[in-house]
This record gives structure tokens, sequence and C-alpha cells, in this order.
């Protein structure tokens, strides 16, 4: 079984037309792999639907656009990995 | 359908909040400045233009999903097929079911068929955030009695 770091990545390979080696768990989606909000609805759409969850994007924008995150919280791999499980988790809770 | 004015659908015929589905009924017109140049002698219905109707038609699900508290903007449409050519006086029933409910986007299947014959489909793709004013917010309560979306009560009085 594929972590969630991997299944994000390919996840992003595939979506996005982007190198798999290229893409590590320090990557930031956006600052490193240059993924744009648009090309991340389609992310946020295949990890939705690969965990069964629903990756809470308004709620994690607002809260870096009122300054209480960083992006770095949401889009750096290990992190988006990290509140995926927790997202998971929560749903079996 | 006034396509000059980009209201592409006639009236809301079902819809369908459990299945996440509605059905749009649409003619075009037999005459309109579009035909005069596409094509001149030869008028046919734009294929943006079937892809608008298959978009507005899957923004008033949306719409009325969400009870008229936020409206859907198109973002992106996949797998575009358009398989027979339409002509002034069709009449093109409309189909669109939510596949998912992403957190401020959504993705709709839409087909469009005439007299039962397959004329296009695509996926689309509509983001989905708060009107931007009240005015627009009253523009689409208006347009929907004129639609005959069935009754939805809204979010937000």
């Amino acid at each position: 079984m594929s972590s969630t770091f991997d299944t994000i990545a390919n996840i992003i390979a595939e979506t996005c037309d982007i190198p798999r080696d290229s893409i590590t768990p320090e990557s930031h989606a956006i600052n490193d792999l240059g993924i744009d909000s648009l090309d991340f609805l389609d992310i946020a759409f295949a990890i939705d639907k690969a965990f069964g969850i629903k990756l809470p994007l308004e709620q994690w924008t607002q809260e870096v656009n009122d300054g209480k995150a960083t992006t770095d919280q949401y889009f750096v791999l290990k992190n988006l990995a990290a509140r995926i499980d927790e997202l998971v988790a929560a749903k079996g809770a | 359908m006034r396509l000059e004015y980009f209201q592409l659908i006639d009236r809301v015929t079902d819809l369908n909040l459990s299945d996440r589905t509605i059905r749009t009924e649409n003619t075009v017109p037999s005459a309109s400045t579009v035909f005069e140049g596409h094509f001149p002698g030869y008028p046919l219905m734009p294929g943006v233009l079937l892809v608008e109707t298959m978009a507005q038609t899957s923004g008033w699900l949306v719409v009325a999903l969400n009870k008229f508290g936020r409206m859907p903007f198109l973002a992106a449409v996949k797998d575009a097929k358009f398989r027979t050519f339409v002509v002034p006086g069709m009449v093109l029933a409309v189909e669109a079911r939510l596949e998912h409910d992403g957190s401020g986007y959504a993705i709709t299947n839409a087909k469009i068929t005439s007299a039962g014959k397959p004329i296009c489909d695509a996926t689309i793709t509509l983001r989905v955030m708060p009107f931007p004013n009240d005015e627009i917010r009253q523009h689409m309560r208006d347009q929907a009695v004129r639609l005959g979306v069935p009754s939805v009560e809204p979010a937000h009085g």
C-alpha cells in the first residue's frame, strides 16, 4: 500500500504533467511545482476521490488570507499528506 | 435561447436535488445575428454556445443545491465532444449530473440531445463562490422564476 505522499505525488505528476521524480515531500505545490489554483482543483478532485474526503480548500485559503496560516502548512506536500491523513482519520472516527 | 445575451436556457424541466440532476429544454432560435456570421448561408449553432448551454444548465443545478447561497462560475471544460451539427429551430434537451461537490468547486457531467439523438457532452468544472453582490443574487432569483426553477428556500433570508 502506497503512502499518502506517494498517492498525491502520483496524482500531481499525472494531473499536471510534472516528472514524478521531481516531486518530493519538501516540494511546495505552488512555489516549487508551479501549480496554479485552477490546476489545484483537478488535484483536489483526484485527492477527494482517492481518499473519500473533501479537502477544505476554502477554509485553508481563508486562513492564509487572514494571516492565520501559511501556505507551507497546506501546500508543502508532506504537510498536505499530514492534513489528508487527519481528514481520513476524522472521517473514520 | 437568447444567443446574443448568453441567456441559453429556456426552461428547467426537472430538478432532482437528491439525485443531484437537472434537465433543461431550449429551442435554438430560427434567426440570430450569430448565424449571419456562423455561417452565411449555412447557419450552425457554435460549439462554444453548446458548451455554455451545458455550463448554464450545470450552474442552475449548483445554484439550487446551494439554495441560492452561492454562485457558480465556469472554470474548466473537459472532454467536450460535438457529435452532430445544431441548426436553427432545433430543440435541445440538456441534462447535467453533479459528479463531485468540492470545497469551492463543483464538477458535473453534462450532455445535450435532440429528439433522442446525442449532440454533445462534456465534463464541466465550476468555481462556487459567494455572490459578488446582492444585485446579481436578485438577478439569479428573477431568472430562476423565469426559467421555472422549482422553489428552493434561500440559505440567507
